[in-house]
């Protein structure tokens, strides 16, 4: 598609954004992960545009849904800052890396990112309760907190507070690298590692991507990367729809969509490794 | 939950929910605009050769902006959505400080010292 003007290119890839924007927020994926593939696999756009374009994205979905799940009581806003230093500091690294490492490196990153993300989408979120023990450091910085049910508040108690803390790192350093918002790695560190409600995860992990894409989009601002032309369509694209797809997210149809899209999320994916490794992007 | 955290929420939830939508107005703006200016030139973005150094910082956005360019309108707008989440953290900052809670407000300040600090780009940005 390289005959396209500058209208019609618009048109195009804020279309692309709104669809994946659209599912992005009814698959939990986040509208950002198909993004870039689209851009250097469909459009040509080098990489390097299309990570700029689709970390601006990432922050405006990110604060879009934060502030839907702040209404509801799920984040918890001392988590999030504390994990917020790993985060930025992460991102903050990814960006530099992301500027020294050959392009066909990136693509095969992501398409292995994107695999997993697919991946995890897909198997089933449920909500184990257990008692825990209190954990030292977590009860020093009173990361424990409640959150609501339908049966009133539920307490839980944060566990392997470094553990999390240094996932959260490497979360940071993937969304600096190649401009996603890594929420799956960053529900993973919380929900996983930390035993922190998915529901509480889910929401305070949206509350921080946008802080980490924040922190990356300095340095790739100041390394132009970031075209407004591209970014314009997508992150327009991309709020649109997600806005869009966070109001129908509740019901039992999204499930096969979810499966679509983590299947289109992983023909990406494999492309992307694919035009890597041949050295195509 | 205490019920002033809950407050908190809510106002912090309003402060991203303003700034992204005046975020997406500003780049909607400067984005017809430019097309109606220049939807007809072709676009490339298969060679990457970095944007000009007045879409490069906050203070080339703002020159640009101030002359008028439909481009640095646009990027403005992109500006103000990467200031968004920064402004919460201020936010936060304010709101430790005023509960004298030292240990989180040491946590904040070093947040948002690093993203401030991304944003200069002091130490590291060629210009």
């Amino acid at each position: 598609m390289g005959s396209l003007n500058a209208l019609e290119f618009s048109l195009l890839v804020g279309l692309f954004g709104a669809a994946a924007g659209f599912l992005g927020a009814l698959t939990g994926l986040g509208g950002g992960v198909v993004i870039t593939p689209v851009l250097t696999l469909l459009f040509g756009v080098d990489i390097r545009y299309a990570v700029g374009a689709t970390l601006v994205s990432v922050i405006a979905t990110s604060c879009g849904a934060a502030s839907l799940h702040l209404k509801e009581g799920f984040s918890n806003i001392r988590i999030g800052i504390f994990l917020e230093i790993a985060t930025t500091l992460g991102a903050i690294a990814g960006a530099f890396l992301a500027t020294r490492i050959p392009t066909s490196s990136l693509g095969v990153i992501l398409g292995v990112v994107l695999l997993y993300s697919a991946f995890l989408s897909t198997r089933p979120k449920l909500d184990k309760h257990e008692d825990v023990p209190a954990h030292a450091l977590a009860e020093r910085l009173r990361l424990d907190s409640s959150f609501p049910t339908p049966h009133g508040w539920q307490p839980y108690r944060v566990q392997h507070v470094k553990t999390g803390f240094c996932v959260m790192f490497g979360a940071g350093t993937l969304s600096g690298l190649l401009g996603i918002g890594s929420g799956a790695l960053k529900v993973l560190a919380m929900d996983h590692a930390m035993r922190i409600p998915f529901k509480v995860s889910t929401a305070t992990s949206n509350f921080m991507i946008g802080v980490t894409a924040a922190a990356s989009a300095g340095v790739y601002l100041n390394r132009g990367y970031i075209d407004p032309l591209l970014a314009m369509p997508v992150m327009l694209g991309v709020s649109a729809g997600s806005l869009f797809g966070a109001r129908h997210l509740s019901g039992t149809e999204t499930r096969i969509l979810r499966i679509v899209f983590a299947a289109v999320v992983g023909v990406l994916a494999v492309e992307m490794i694919y035009h890597g490794l041949s050295g195509r992007i | 939950m205490q019920r002033n955290e809950e407050r908190l929420d809510l106002t912090i939830g309003l402060l991203l929910r303003a700034g992204v939508i005046t975020a997406a107005s500003v780049v909607f703006a400067g984005g017809v605009w430019y097309l109606i200016r220049s939807g007809m030139l072709a676009q490339n973005y298969r060679v990457f050769q970095g944007e000009p150094a007045e879409l490069r910082s906050v203070a080339g956005v703002l020159r640009g902006v101030a002359g008028l360019h439909p481009r640095a309108v646009i990027q403005f707008g992109l500006l103000l959505l990467v200031a968004t989440p920064i402004t919460r953290v201020g936010f936060s900052l304010v709101t430790f400080a005023r509960r004298r809670d030292w240990v989180y407000l040491a946590l904040t300040v070093v947040v948002f010292a690093v993203l401030i600090w991304s944003l200069s780009g002091i130490g590291y940005a060629p210009h």
